[in-house]
């Protein structure tokens, strides 16, 4: 390397002095504005470190002098959302079912939350546009168990259904051939029965008929039509929950089913109870207050 | 690579020659050949010039800063549910108002439509007529020129200007250029300040803004153009035109030889040489080289240098050489607006000629603008102020209800235009004893406020035998109740597989 600084002939500036198959390179300076914005770089940096969360340390890390914390800010953000809507939810919690859904404002915000109480605590089992499967009913039909209207609903999805909630909807059909009431044949007459209620068999009827009004009549009535102070489904009507296929009633009979629901007044507040039951009495089967 | 300038060590000598025309030893800052690339900017001192295109350029700019300082306090009445601002752009509605047009945010393609006629227009100005929004209409002609005014005011003319600035700081000096940089902010302040008129109702902000309880948005927004009007126009000027305004590079696409341009008549003005009262004319041009068309410049060019990318087409130079040809009793005109072809056919004696209006490009100009506005306008004239969108549920499809029937739920979304309530009706066709409810609501009349969207939840109910298959089309009709005016939406129904 010269101890003289290399001037090219050519461009007539200084060469950093290596030379590579004859090719030498310019050593022309970094325009100044860009070792400017390097230098303010670099003292951002340090007053960076300064002021923010920046180093790890073995047990934590430096906090800087401003105090800024993402988790902190997270909190604080949550805090104002519901600080937003406090006084919407102060409201849902004074109001009645009915209040609530007569004034606009408290119904827009009903729906709204409910539609988001919904997606987070329910839609795991009835599905996010809540129209269930096998074993989860179909909240947007209008056959309920437990009964359609708002209060219904409320009381329902506060205690839950065979949740051991001490106001929990709570009935229990017998398995019948598990717990040796009926043999399989008269299941299989029966089932058959059940199914010319809605139309599906003809067969079996009278045979069955004498059975159900022994076994089953009681809860879900002579005409099959259910009873919602048990629980009892409809038997007559187009919706099952656990599939209208003669199996699938067989195994019922059989087995009995006894679904469950979490009593969410367990975990949720009143005013979301509220909020969900709005939500779902507007899903289109919910049923008007006489 | 650098070249000594006179520019840069300007000397005012009086050669002089002809009876009061000074003649200015300069050489233009941005002559093209002699310009190195990386050279730091050399600041530009227009002189004052009067004549008739000075003055034309004073109107273009008074009309211009008026139409922007004082088009956000007209007022046109729409009634009590809208603003009564004539041009605004309500952000927040949002809503944009001219006139008697209002445009939602989903009809933005007016605003598309606008800026296409717009662009043509600046064609088809530009293939007729060179670069007249350049240099009367631009905003940054407009400012910069105001903000040139201010400079003259306070600091004197084009010589003053030049030994102020190589003078040592003085409480003189200090006081001028605190006192300019001042008034320029305060022109900056008022120019950011009326632009967020434009976007909230003007009285109001301005009262707000006075007592300082104006959104923080707003002295935002006036901090941020105050700042930009400061720098483009006070502190940038020609360099924007220059460097940073990707028109004058496109332009030339729209020249030809047709095209009205600013002009140095060579045939007339070459040989040009000082002149002395009295010499003789012959065998020289008219061009006594005094230089006064490049010190009014304000792009810093030489007009004798032939059409270059820095012209605006000002014409101040036209204005500034007629003075002097009236000073030597020569005929105006050395420097004037002429085409290319007209040049040429002066210069080599051939009859002279209009220049051609109608060609090619203005043709398709005018008739690209034609079309689109005559687009716009049928769009305009046949909007509807009743718009409806239908959703179909997704989540579930359908609803099988114990009766058997199949239930499917529409979200119907009412757009009411008008600045008054409407009731409408909805009624559905295509599908066998369907029945309609509708959430909240006992009858199917659909209520949408004044300029309002609403939203409701609609449930139709069929028996099953009445859905055709898994997808059965239907229609909803929405008719509004005051005028009969109906809109009509197709949808489908869905149902089980059979």
């Amino acid at each position: 390397m010269a101890s003289q600084p290399e001037i090219d002939d050519f461009s007539g500036v200084e060469t950093v002095g290596h030379e590579w198959d004859g090719i030498k390179e310019l050593n022309n300076p970094l325009p100044r504005w860009w070792v400017w914005v390097w230098v303010a770089s670099i003292l951002w940096a340090i007053g960076y470190w300064i002021a923010m969360p920046a180093w790890p340390l073995i047990d934590g890390y430096t906090k800087g002098v401003l105090g800024y914390s993402q988790r902190a800010t997270v909190a604080r953000q949550i805090d104002e959302a519901q600080g937003a809507k406090s006084a919407l939810v102060a409201k849902i919690h004074k109001a009645s079912l009915a209040d609530i859904r007569k004034d606009p404002q408290l119904l827009e915000f009903a729906l709204a939350g409910g539609r988001s109480a919904f997606a987070v605590n329910c839609s795991q089992c009835h599905g996010s546009g809540a129209a269930g499967s096998r074993g989860y009913p179909n909240l947007n039909d209008d056959d309920w168990l437990w009964g359609g209207k708002i209060a219904d609903i409320f009381a329902t999805v506060r205690a839950g259904i065979r949740s051991g909630h001490e106001d929990a909807r709570d009935s229990a059909m017998p398995a019948f051939l598990r717990d040796e009431i009926l043999t399989k044949a008269q299941i299989a007459d029966v089932a058959d029965y059940t199914l010319s209620l809605s139309g599906k068999s003809e067969k079996a009827i009278k045979k069955g008929a004498a059975i159900f009004a022994e076994n089953c009549a009681a809860c879900h009535r002579k005409d099959g039509t259910g009873n919602r102070e048990f629980g009892a489904p409809n038997l007559a009507d187009g919706i099952w929950l656990y599939g209208s296929d003669r199996a699938s009633i067989i195994d019922t009979i059989s087995n009995s089913r006894r679904g469950v629901m979490p009593a969410w007044g367990n975990r949720l507040d009143d005013a979301t109870l509220k909020l969900l039951a709005v939500y779902v009495h507007s899903l289109g089967g919910g049923e008007a207050d006489r | 690579m650098s070249i000594p300038w006179a520019a840069a060590k300007p000397t005012v000598s009086r050669r002089s020659l002809a009876p009061d025309v000074e003649t200015v030893d300069v050489q233009p800052v941005n002559k093209p050949d002699q310009r190195a690339l990386y050279e730091k900017r050399r600041k530009i001192h227009p002189r004052r010039v009067q004549g008739t295109f000075r003055r034309l350029k004073w109107a273009a700019m008074s009309a211009m800063l008026a139409i922007y300082y004082l088009s956000p306090w007209i007022r046109w009445d729409r009634g009590p549910s809208a603003p009564d601002q004539a041009i605004l752009v309500d952000l927040g509605a949002p809503r944009f108002y001219f006139f008697f047009i209002e445009i939602w945010p989903q009809e933005i393609y007016y605003v598309t439509g606008l800026l296409i006629i717009a662009a043509l227009a600046l064609f088809l100005a530009t293939s007729l007529l060179g670069r007249v929004w350049c240099g009367y209409a631009c905003p940054q002609t407009v400012w910069t020129d105001l903000f040139v005014a201010v400079e003259r005011f306070i600091e004197g003319d084009r010589a003053a200007r030049i030994r102020l600035d190589r003078a040592k700081w003085s409480p003189a000096k200090i006081g001028k250029r605190v006192l300019k940089h001042t008034v320029w902010l305060v022109i900056g302040a008022c120019t950011g300040g009326a632009w967020v008129f434009y976007f909230v109702d003007a009285p109001t902000l301005a009262a707000q803004l006075v007592t300082f309880e104006a959104p923080m948005a707003a002295y935002g927004f006036i901090a941020i153009l105050t700042g930009t009007t400061y720098l483009l126009g006070g502190l940038a000027r020609e360099q924007v035109c220059t460097f940073m305004c990707p028109w004058p590079r496109i332009q030339a696409a729209m020249f030809d030889e047709d095209t009205l341009l600013v002009g140095y008549r060579e045939y007339r003005g070459e040989p040009r040489g000082a002149y002395r009262k009295g010499e003789s004319w012959e065998n020289r041009g008219s061009c006594i080289d005094c230089n006064m068309c490049v010190v009014v410049c304000p792009m810093g060019i030489d007009i004798r240098d032939g059409l270059q990318l820095e012209c605006i087409s000002c014409a101040l130079c036209i204005d500034a050489c007629n003075t002097v040809m009236d000073r030597i009793e020569q005929p105006r005109g050395l420097i004037g607006y002429d085409t290319v072809a007209g040049i040429r056919r002066k210069s080599e004696h051939e009859p002279v000629r209009r220049p051609r209006i109608f060609r090619a490009r203005t043709v398709i100009y005018t008739a690209l603008i034609a079309l689109v506005g005559g687009i716009m306008l049928t769009v305009l004239l046949s909007r509807s102020p009743l718009g409806v969108n239908i959703l179909r549920d997704r989540n579930p499809l359908f609803v099988k209800l114990s009766d058997g029937s199949i239930r499917n739920g529409y979200t119907v979304k009412i757009l009411n235009k008008h600045h008054e309530q409407r009731v409408f009706d909805l009624r559905l066709s295509g599908l066998k004893a369907a029945t309609i409810s509708i959430i909240g609501l006992a009858d199917t009349h659909l209520t949408v406020g004044p300029d309002r969207l609403r939203s409701f939840r609609v449930y139709v109910k069929a028996p099953r035998a009445a859905l055709t298959g898994v997808s059965t089309p239907i229609r909803f009709d929405v008719i509004d109740r005051m005028d009969g005016r109906m809109v009509s939406h197709d949808s489908t129904a869905r149902g089980p597989v059979k």
